[in-house]
């Protein structure tokens, strides 16, 4: 109560307050009828049958609390817009890999990969081949192979222009291409 | 004297009243204001659309043209009502297509919409110009479709958090050339891809186009290019906001934003990169309502760099992530706010909320204008609650919820009593209620006193006994609403005053202690009423114990007696 008077003299809300005690005596005696947190932990039928006075604990709130139908409310329609934000960052971001001549495609989660460094090693070592050191002007030269990936828009890029954050969100799929297609992409055209 | 006006001097007179209140205040003067009146109404508010039929609508107001209807309980948003539960829309439009086709404007919350019903409005309203959806279902795209196909006079296509299938996803672009009246477009909700091309297009041909919110499927390019066609915008829904700030498009972003001076109003970031946010930077003093509380990507330092250039804000909805310390700089920075919403960034996060009482202090005091607030926080004290009601008198609207529904305060782990009473006492208008926390029989004391406006009320996990829900019911004469879940108030409450309910919209009791003898007995007593029992289990099934307690009762008042539509498992009494 100590909290109402202090700052309550504006409202004089001690003067108007209708009690359930009498005068004098203070809300700790009116404090038997509070429900325990632990009810809560069964869904909605808390209190069906429960008229009895129960001491409230006060502390910790069970785990199981989130349970509860409706509580806390938020519409479902903001439920589903917020949550799929969380799974898409768990989930990892699997792009195809093909190369020129093998029979089948593979696929990697770029998330794993810091930067194009391991990146490249990764490929290195799925494919059994080395794909050497970029260099702006040359691209990958030295190597008969040469990676590229797709784009949002489509097109065929080599990889390792742009920085790493922005390869990742615009990556669609990868292609090491081979040969002199591969090379021709690197020298300056 | 006024009874010899002649009607049409009436008439004129009654068309500077625009509240719906205010003219059914008028109508029962007299009968030749009554008549009138009725003549003369165009814009009609159903609250319920169970408490009356279309046809009697029809019959009393011949010359509608705007309707606004309600349907399902307000608690049916938390998954507490069966989604079959009612709502339905199409008798009324089917009524209406026979009886009043000079309907030009549609506003629907908590209704099932089919698309039939869609395909009906698109066909049988020649001057239809306003179709406005908010927290519907039941319809998809196919629908959308026919109103853009059919709606020669479109201004306004308004969908609000609407759970909506989108098997095609080509509606838009049946909007025809000819369609140039848009002046409000608002399809965030939309989950589906939209024709970007025929977007573009449809807003370079609707120069009168002033609110455009788009969903996600909207990339900042398109985003850019739609900008620059239409710089009169006055609120913009971003839809997707991701993009490489080094990039050409971001560029141009930026620069076409600093040409949209006339944006007042701006939401959506449905998707969004924080580091693109300075490309908003130079509407934001302008902007008086920011909604960012479905971007859950921006974090506490960018949110707060954006937040502090808004110095004309007057509405602001954001997620907690903002923390306390954020909401101190928006007390700083946005002198004008008046409406607050903090909602949690994680609704199934059970204990990392990020704002506390300190932060809704210190709004209160940066920001003495506030008079609407949904705040959902971990903790709260009754300190904190008095403080705010002293510096912000003028709450219209309050609503608390603490993620732990009973907690107690914070600080002296007493109930929150008296930091809602302080509230009640204070806010002489306050409207609206939502009380969360540990909460004895004594607030709904306060309540009973002092919220002589109160309109609406929710209360959940709260009370000791009866006699709670029975100050509430006593005291508060102009209460509308009352909805009530898991509290233990029973059948000497429900029947203490059982006239009250008629003047009231609606009540609606779940998990608490009421039985099905007693609501039997309500139902009995009171004709006018509608009292429903909603049952999801099988514990009901043929002949059920009048001891029983129930576990969903909604009533309502009604002139047109028992729903013929309501599903097995909603019994009307």
């Amino acid at each position: 109560m100590e909290g109402v008077m202090s700052h309550g003299n504006d409202l004089n809300l001690k003067a108007t307050e209708l009690r359930l005690g009498l005068p004098g005596t203070d809300e700790s005696t009116s404090k038997n009828n509070k429900r325990t947190a632990n009810e809560l932990v069964k869904n909605s039928e808390l209190l069906n049958g429960k008229s009895d006075a129960k001491a409230r604990d006060g502390e910790t709130v069970p785990a199981s609390k989130s349970q509860i139908v409706g509580w806390p409310p938020v519409r479902s329609f903001r439920k589903n817009i917020v949550q799929p934000k969380k799974t898409e960052a768990e989930t990892g971001n699997f792009v195809k890999v093909s190369m020129d001549g093998a029979p089948y495609l593979r696929k990697i989660d770029l998330k794993i990969y810091k930067g194009y460094q391991e990146l490249l090693k990764a490929l290195e070592n799925m494919f059994k081949l080395t794909i050497g050191e970029y260099s702006e002007r040359e691209g990958y030269k030295g190597s008969e192979y040469a990676p590229a990936y797709e784009d949002k828009d489509g097109d065929l890029m080599l990889v390792g222009d742009v920085p790493w954050d922005m390869f990742m969100s615009t990556c669609k799929r990868l292609r090491i291409m081979k040969g002199s297609e591969a090379t021709g992409l690197g020298s300056g055209v | 004297m006024v009874n010899y006006f002649p009607e049409e001097v009436l008439e004129h007179v009654f068309s500077f009243l625009t509240s719906h209140r205010d003219r059914n205040a008028v109508s029962l003067v007299c009968k030749s204001w009554y008549n009138v009146e009725r003549f003369s109404r165009g814009k009609v508010f159903i609250g319920n659309c169970y408490a009356i039929s279309p046809e009697r609508l029809i019959s009393r107001f011949p010359r509608v043209r705007s309707l606004t209807l309600k349907g399902k309980p307000h608690f049916a948003d938390f998954n507490l009502v069966l989604h079959d539960w009612g709502g339905y829309v199409y008798p009324w439009i089917e009524a209406m297509a026979k009886g009043c086709t000079n309907l030009e404007e549609l506003r629907l919350k908590r209704m099932l919409v089919s698309d039939a019903s869609l395909e009906l409005i698109a066909k049988s309203f020649p001057n239809f110009k306003s179709l406005v959806l908010v927290s519907c279902e039941g319809f998809t795209t196919d629908g959308l479709a026919a109103i853009a196909s059919n709606c020669r006079f479109l201004r306004e296509l308004d969908l609000q958090e609407n759970e909506v299938e989108d098997p095609r996803g080509q509606w838009l672009s049946c909007f025809p050339d000819s369609c140039t009246s848009l002046a409000s477009l608002n399809f965030a909700c939309l989950k589906g891809e939209v024709n970007l091309a025929a977007l573009e297009r449809l807003v370079a041909r609707c120069r009168n186009l002033k609110s455009l919110r788009l969903n996600h499927a909207v990339p900042p390019d398109v985003l850019q290019k739609i900008l620059a066609r239409a710089p009169q915008l006055v609120d913009l829904g971003a839809g997707s906001f991701v993009h490489d700030p080094e990039s050409e498009t971001y560029n141009k972003l930026k620069n076409v934003m600093q040409k949209c001076t006339s944006i007042r109003s701006l939401s959506g970031f449905l998707d969004v990169n924080a580091r693109c946010l300075p490309a908003i930077y130079p509407i934001c003093i302008n902007l008086s309502s920011l909604n960012l509380s479905y971007a859950p990507g921006i974090y506490s330092k960018e949110l707060v760099k954006l937040i502090r250039k808004c110095k004309k804000l007057q509405c602001l909805w954001i997620l907690d992530t903002i923390g306390d310390k954020g909401l101190r700089v928006v007390a700083s920075a946005c002198k004008e706010l008046q409406e607050l919403r903090v909602f949690k960034s994680d609704p199934n996060d059970v204990g990392n909320a990020a704002v506390t009482e300190e932060g809704l202090v210190a709004i209160s005091a940066g920001c003495p204008n506030l008079n609407s607030l949904l705040y959902f926080c971990r903790q709260m004290t009754n300190t904190a609650l008095i403080t705010v009601a002293k510096n912000c008198p003028n709450f219209i609207r309050f609503r608390l919820c603490t993620l732990d529904p009973i907690t107690p305060d914070a600080v002296t782990m007493q109930p929150l009593d008296n930091g809602f009473g302080a509230i009640v006492q204070s806010c002489k208008g306050l409207k609206r209620l939502s009380v969360s926390g540990l909460l004895t029989d004594q607030v709904f004391l306060y309540i009973g006193m002092y919220a002589e406006q109160l309109e609406m009320l929710s209360i959940a996990f709260a009370g000791n006994s009866d006699k709670g829900m029975v100050y509430v019911l006593n005291g508060c004469k102009k209460l509308k609403k009352l909805e009530i879940r898991d509290s233990p108030f029973g059948n000497m409450a429900l029947l203490a005053d059982t006239g009250k309910y008629e003047t009231m919209r609606s009540l609606w009791m779940s998990s608490c202690k009421v039985t099905f003898g007693a609501c039997k007995s309500l139902a009995e007593k009171m004709p006018r009423l509608n009292v429903e029992i909603i049952n999801e289990g099988d514990e009901m099934e043929g002949g059920s114990d009048d001891r029983q307690n129930v576990e969903k009762m909604y009533l309502y008042r009604t002139l047109v007696g028992p729903r013929k539509d309501a599903p097995d498992s909603v019994w009307t009494l």
